[in-house]
């Protein structure tokens, strides 16, 4: 009798759990799932920016005539917790398919787990090469720039000042690793008398920042290769300005011209820098004119690059299901290889061959206008002017 | 290296080691006095540096920046010292209103709290001042830099150099001048005789608290010119700070000063070497930095078991901190519950994301357990366990992507992996005890992490490895399901079975008190090396479990926070029971998902449920909820007045938690003792 | 007398410049109970941990039946037959006072790596019989974490005479009890020497208990031996008088 008691409340219990939800002929749910604890700075903007896609796609009258309607979660920064999620997102909320994630093992572990399940998933920021390359599936696509296409942007610019002792500092890990190998390989095959004196690989947020400044300065390189970000790019900024360090000295640094980045640096930036990023008030494309003047009228507030990505990623999503026609996985799949949209950054296409987005970035130098810093010399590289060759991505992408 | 860049990245060294020491010495303080294990010692740190750069760039238009008195140098060293004390306030307020109320919980159930008040000021200081890295200004009048040796030193080094040896200076004659730094000294060799002396502990215990947590923000406060405010400062200090407070040697706060020193001297010099040749391997000392100052810390402990200038603990008293017995469950508890769970998939089959849940609670619970074995009955906190975990979760993936094992060959090797390393890893660690022992296996877990991380050829590295999915028969959810509970379960009933048999009472026995155990012929070390190695091996199989479950692993299956996570299951369940551990496994692993999908602020809501359940579980869970019951039992059932009486005042909080056979028993331990003697005489 | 069990010579021990235990000798006989006494750090606990392993001396022998034990660590001098019970109890306190002895039999009988075995189990019914023995066996299934310290020191000679020793070294046993029960512990102890030849040496603050029950005492006074023989011949010796004159110990109670 007890015992009876014990099983039946337990079993109800588990069924409160679980209301299977059902099917339903409302709006299309998408997924999504990214780190908004971990990484904040970047993903406050980027959720403002699906927001606002959201908002635009349904006001315009969605699509399949049917309203899209994103379910977001935390995926608490970790594959494992992200791969539960992503369950979660599923099978209990019915999503079409899923999109989101930030660092890059999160991001593979999701694309893995959807090869799996046999579910469309669009990447949106992880920058690691290998999920559209050598670990590259058939439900995965990448929205941004991967490390190499942000790392091949720059590398003209480097080429053209011809300096042949090049001091290296990365943060130690597969992003900083794949930045600087990348580099390494494009300066020497055009420039063979290039030297690598020193490299510096400071673990990932907590950067000896004067001694890396003290210990490159010591090396005497007429030019420096940075993949750093966030704070431990403004230590190193504040340290080596201090010391004097960038004096006479080219620096090249992906991404430090992100909005994210850039901005807390003030009148700490340091001019003259080449990077990748976001001059976010000089852009006038009437693309971006339009995305602005939306993002800036909802949210009192400037967008940052996680902005772009949030709001292209639903754009892709919409996208997908509007050329699919349908929720079918396969032929969202086959609808996302080859789909162009246009973004605030101007149209990009989905490759075929890798499902690598062309979304490029802005490569330019910084300087400092108002105690704040700037952009100046800017100007947009597509992402399909940064790639390796079409028979280098074949042998590196697993055939599937 | 030249002459030159000796010294100048020696006064690197220096001026990184300044604020760290500041934030150890006040580790190193409260630790000493109240033996509480301060996770949200960073947490403040984070704090003094928000606050700095409040007072002087947050508020420009309101009072402090009024007529540019920030950017004065005066201005910028009063903001210093008021975000310090306000720090010591905030420590004050964690202190009185937490703390403070569970200074008797079992050893360590104060790491849960600051556990949670570390989830919430990290999500009240991203309400407060947002997302975005705040960069401070430098500081006024100590702007530019030196010329020393032709290098650039900045100013505001040689004045952090300077201002680390002042504050120990200060905090020496404070220690050894006054009758609070005599009670501090004293408390911190033997805690109980303060409260014999008739000493206020309270306010003892609240002074050393602002003091330590002054200290955090103060040395938050000085980075303020050197380092932005961010929301990831209190993980990355944390765990360098507990490094120095520990090579220092626990409660010596000139030993903080000289283990500050040496990480920060050992550290500036790895990255000054650069990449170097020796015996023709390229060796990367810049690459070390990741984990150089883990190196450091088991270098010193295998060398010196309580750091630099620690000295070996009074002997701890066991009277009044006797753990309570153990009872296994009985069957008519676990069987229903196992019956049930077994069933679930039959029901529930079609609902894979309950499965998905229900299979990460059963891996956690195991994986909680086997830490108990060692936290518990062995009496061997581990801070590193997820070492463990991670490295099985590496076997199992090596061994089937790279060995091209069978999936369930791999699945079962795995655990003995980690078991061999355990058995490496501990014979070092059980040559130590209490907080040293935990931080070395701290040690060894970043160590591994280190390794994991940067092999990118073997591991994947950060990126880790993907494709780790069980073979086709075990595809499905339900049968994956039933695979994790059947495993799981025999792997929590053999640890408890191992509880129960000589070897897991030799455990106990050296727990309880290692002076007897030796005088019966114990070799205790081989003991708790065994039991190193077991719950090395079965946290293993849980770390193995997990990585077929998710199809993917990476780095963090070693890293400090899941190492904590497998703690506070620990601890939140409740550290004196069997049950405990597997009640906290599946609350915390509930609770974190369920919060997380809800709200936006759901670490700080995770923090606050902790911290309830901290204040009404002083316990655990399991604990907590058998002393209720217990209560809730004498209230319904009104003992014989003789015992329940006794029970009461008697043997005061230990009387609900010990497992009584009969009242008679009771009876006699009550009685007043007049008497005894002599009835029992007669059988001598 | 019979056999020599212990025999002590030369035995020191410096602690810093602090001659703890200086040039020490004495011999213990089976069934014998001798009594080392002396003021409060005259070295007796450094005496004692000496002999059972805990300290290692910096000189002299000690053997245990013509073996030499210096320098094995504790538990091989317990595996050689030699019982100790200490100063302040130490015992297991989350275990009842029948698992305590059963401890201390599984040990004995080398059953400590037993991972299968249920260890409450295991050779009950001859820890029973040694707490029958100390008349504790009507407490056997209380834990020790609440038991009386009087009742502690009683589980505590259990647990040492599980092994079967040949030499059983109790520092201060009866510390903490009352009278009457003193005179129980150590009638106890003299009925064990004779009837199973143990030889017994014991540190006592109560000369009540040491007069009353020591075969030979033994007289230390910082750290040097002052005087050994019968009752009658310690207490009429003129250097022990001195050590004792104004401490009132010689006759009262030390407590």
């Amino acid at each position: 009798m007890k015992r009876r008691t014990v099983l039946g409340f337990a079993a109800g219990a588990a069924a409160g759990l679980t209301l299977p939800a059902r099917a339903q002929s409302g709006p299309i749910k998408i997924g999504e799932l990214n780190s908004y604890k971990v990484f904040p700075a970047f993903l406050e903007p980027y959720k403002k920016g699906w927001e606002l896609a959201a908002e635009e796609v349904n006001a315009a009258g969605g699509v399949l005539g049917r309203k899209i309607e994103i379910v977001s979660r935390d995926d608490g920064g970790t594959p494992g917790d992200a791969v539960r999620v992503a369950e979660e997102l599923l099978s209990r909320e019915n999503v079409a398919f899923l999109i989101g994630t930030f660092p890059s093992n999160v991001g593979l572990a999701v694309a893995d787990f959807a090869k799996q399940r046999k579910t469309l998933f669009i990447a949106a920021e992880p920058l690691t090469d290998k999920i559209t390359w050598d670990q590259g599936n058939r439900y995965t696509f990448r929205l941004r720039a991967s490390t190499y296409m942000q790392t091949a942007m720059l590398v003209p610019d480097a080429v053209k000042l011809k300096k042949k002792r090049w001091a290296i500092v990365y943060p130690n890990y597969e992003y900083g690793q794949s930045a600087t190998a990348a580099f390494k390989k494009l300066l020497q095959a055009q420039q063979p008398d290039a030297t690598f004196v020193t490299e510096q690989a400071t673990p990932l947020g907590k950067i000896e920042a004067g001694a890396v400044a003290q210990a490159i300065a010591d090396a005497k390189p007429d030019a420096i290769f940075s993949s750093l970000f966030g704070p431990d790019l403004a230590k190193f900024v504040r340290e080596g300005n201090q010391r004097e360090l960038f004096k006479g000295v080219e620096v090249f640094n992906i991404l430090a011209g992100e909005p994210e980045y850039l901005d807390p640096l003030k009148e700490e930036t340091p001019s003259g820098w080449y990077v990748t990023g976001y001059p976010w008030s000089e852009i006038k494309t009437a693309e971006h004119a339009k995305f602005l003047a939306a993002y800036q009228a909802k949210f009192k507030d400037y967008p940052r690059l996680g902005s772009i990505v949030g709001y292209s990623t639903v754009m892709s999503a919409a996208a997908a299901i509007k050329k699919a026609a349908a929720l079918d996985q396969e032929k969202l799949v086959d609808a996302m290889s080859g789909l162009t949209h246009s973004t605030p950054f101007g149209d990009i296409t989905y490759r075929p061959l890798d499902h690598q987005s062309t979304m490029g970035a802005y490569v330019g130098q910084l300087g400092v206008k108002d105690g704040k810093g700037v952009m100046v010399n800017w100007r947009y590289v597509d992402g399909k002017d940064a790639m390796p060759s079409d028979d280098d991505i074949r042998r590196m992408r697993p055939t599937n | 290296m030249t002459f030159a860049s000796f010294i100048a990245q020696l006064l690197n060294g220096l001026a990184g080691a300044s604020s760290l020491f500041m934030v150890a010495a006040g580790l190193s303080l409260i630790f000493g006095v109240t033996r509480i294990v301060n996770f949200a010692h960073g947490s403040l740190y984070m704090l003094g540096l928000y606050g700095a750069y409040a007072l002087l760039e947050g508020l420009t238009t309101q009072l402090f920046a009024f007529g540019g008195f920030g950017r004065t140098p005066l201005g910028f060293w009063a903001a210093v010292v008021i975000a310090a004390v306000l720090v010591g306030i905030v420590g004050v307020l964690i202190e009185v209103l937490v703390l403070r109320r569970i200074y008797r919980a079992p050893e360590l159930f104060q790491l849960l709290a600051t556990f949670a008040v570390v989830l919430v000021v990290k999500d009240i200081a991203l309400a407060v001042w947002g997302a975005e890295d705040l960069v401070g200004p430098r500081a006024p009048g100590l702007s530019g830099t030196v010329t020393i040796l032709d290098r650039r030193v900045p100013q505001y080094d040689l004045a952090l150099i300077v201002i680390a040896p002042v504050v120990l200076l200060a905090l020496w004659l404070a220690l050894s001048r006054t009758r609070w730094g005599a009670l501090v000294r004293a408390a911190t060799q033997d805690r109980e005789m303060v409260g014999a002396l008739g000493v206020n502990e309270t306010w003892l215990f609240t002074g050393v608290f602002f003091i330590g947590s002054m200290l955090a923000g103060l040395g938050g406060a000085l980075q303020l010119p050197r380092e932005p405010a961010h929301l990831g400062l209190d993980l990355a200090l944390i765990a360098d700070a507990f490094v120095v407070t520990v090579v220092g040697g626990l409660g010596s706060v000139p030993g903080a000063f000289l283990a500050a020193i040496l990480i920060g001297v050992v550290k500036a010099f790895c990255v000054a070497l650069g990449t170097q040749s020796i015996l023709g391997f390229e060796v990367s000392f810049s690459r070390l930095t990741l984990v150089v100052e883990f190196l450091v810390m088991a270098a010193v402990l295998v060398a010196r078991p309580y750091g630099l200038l620690g000295r070996p603990p009074v002997l701890q008293r066991a009277a009044g901190e006797a753990a309570p017995p153990l009872s296994l469950p009985r069957w008519p508890v676990w069987a229903p519950v196992m019956v049930l769970l077994a069933v679930v998939p039959l029901v529930m089959g079609h609902d894979r994301y309950l499965m998905v849940l229900l299979t990460d609670i059963f891996i956690f619970a195991l994986f909680a357990v086997s830490l108990h074995v060692l936290m518990g009955p062995s009496g061997m906190v581990s801070f590193g366990h997820a070492a463990y975990f991670g490295i099985a979760a590496y076997a199992a993936a090596l061994l089937l992507k790279r060995a091209a094992l069978p999936m369930e060959v791999a699945l079962l090797a795995a655990p003995a992996v980690a078991g061999g390393f355990a058995l490496l890893f501990g014979w070092f660690c059980v040559r130590l005890s209490g907080v040293y022992l935990a931080m070395l296996t701290l040690a060894f877990a970043q160590i591994a992490w280190s390794v994991i991380f940067q092999w990118d050829s073997f591991t994947g590295g950060s990126n880790g490895m993907i494709g780790v999915w069980p073979s086709g028969w075990l595809a499905s959810k339900s049968a994956y399901y039933w695979l994790a509970l059947a495993l799981c379960g025999i792997g929590i009933a053999f640890l408890w079975r191992l509880l129960f048999s000589p070897f897991g009472y030799a455990l106990r026995a050296g727990r309880d008190s290692p002076l007897r155990a030796e005088a019966i012929g114990i070799d205790l070390r081989r003991q708790q090396w065994f039991a190193f190695a077991v719950a090395g091996a079965l946290g293993g199989l849980a770390g193995a479990l997990f990585a077929f479950s998710k199809g993917s692993i990476s780095p963090e299956l070693t890293s400090i926070a899941l190492s904590t996570d497998a703690l506070v299951m620990v601890l939140l369940g409740g550290v004196e029971t069997l049950t405990g551990p597997v009640a906290g496994a599946a609350v915390f692993t509930w609770l974190k998902d369920e919060l997380a999908r809800r709200t936006e602020f759901w670490r700080a809501l995770l923090g606050l449920v902790i911290l309830a359940l901290v204040l009404l579980f002083p316990q655990g869970i399991v604990g907590g909820t058998r002393q209720l019951w217990h209560r809730l039992r004498r209230l319904l059932t009104p003992p014989p007045p003789l015992w329940g009486r006794a029970g009461e005042g008697g043997a005061s909080h230990q009387v609900p938690r010990v497992q009584t056979p009969h009242p008679s028993a009771l009876r006699a331990a009550d009685l007043p003792r007049k008497g005894g003697g002599d009835e029992r005489g007669g059988g001598i | 007398m019979t056999a020599t069990v212990l025999d002590v010579r030369g035995l020191s021990k410096a602690f810093g410049g602090v001659r703890a235990v200086d040039d020490v000798h004495f011999t213990i006989a089976a069934g014998e109970l001798l009594a080392l006494i002396g003021p409060n750090g005259a070295g007796k606990s450094t005496c004692f941990n000496m002999l059972n392993g805990q300290l290692r001396p910096d000189g002299g022998s000690v053997q245990l039946n013509g073996r030499s034990i210096v320098g094995l660590p504790p538990r091989r001098v317990w595996r050689l037959g030699v019982g100790r019970t200490f100063q302040i109890t130490a015992t297991f306190v989350s275990m009842t006072v029948r698992e305590n002895v059963q401890m201390a039999l599984l040990s004995h009988h080398r059953r400590i790596g037993a991972v299968f075995a249920r260890a409450g189990d295991l050779y009950r019914d001859e820890a029973d019989a040694l707490l029958e023995r100390v008349a504790m066996r009507d407490q056997a299934e209380r834990v020790c974490g609440v038991l009386a310290y009087g009742d502690l020191k009683r589980v505590e000679l259990a647990v040492a005479l599980a092994n079967d020793p040949k030499l059983l070294l109790m520092d201060e046993p009866t510390a903490g009890m009352a009278p009457k029960e003193r005179v129980q512990l150590m009638e106890l102890a003299a009925r064990l020497a004779r009837e199973r030849q143990v030889a017994v040496l014991f540190t006592e603050h109560d000369m009540d208990v040491v007069f009353a029950h020591a075969d030979r005492i033994i007289v230390l006074d910082r750290g040097k031996l002052i005087a050994q023989g019968t009752p009658a011949e310690v207490r009429a010796d003129p250097q022990v008088q001195a050590v004792y004159l104004g401490s009132g110990a010689m006759y009262g109670h030390a407590h």
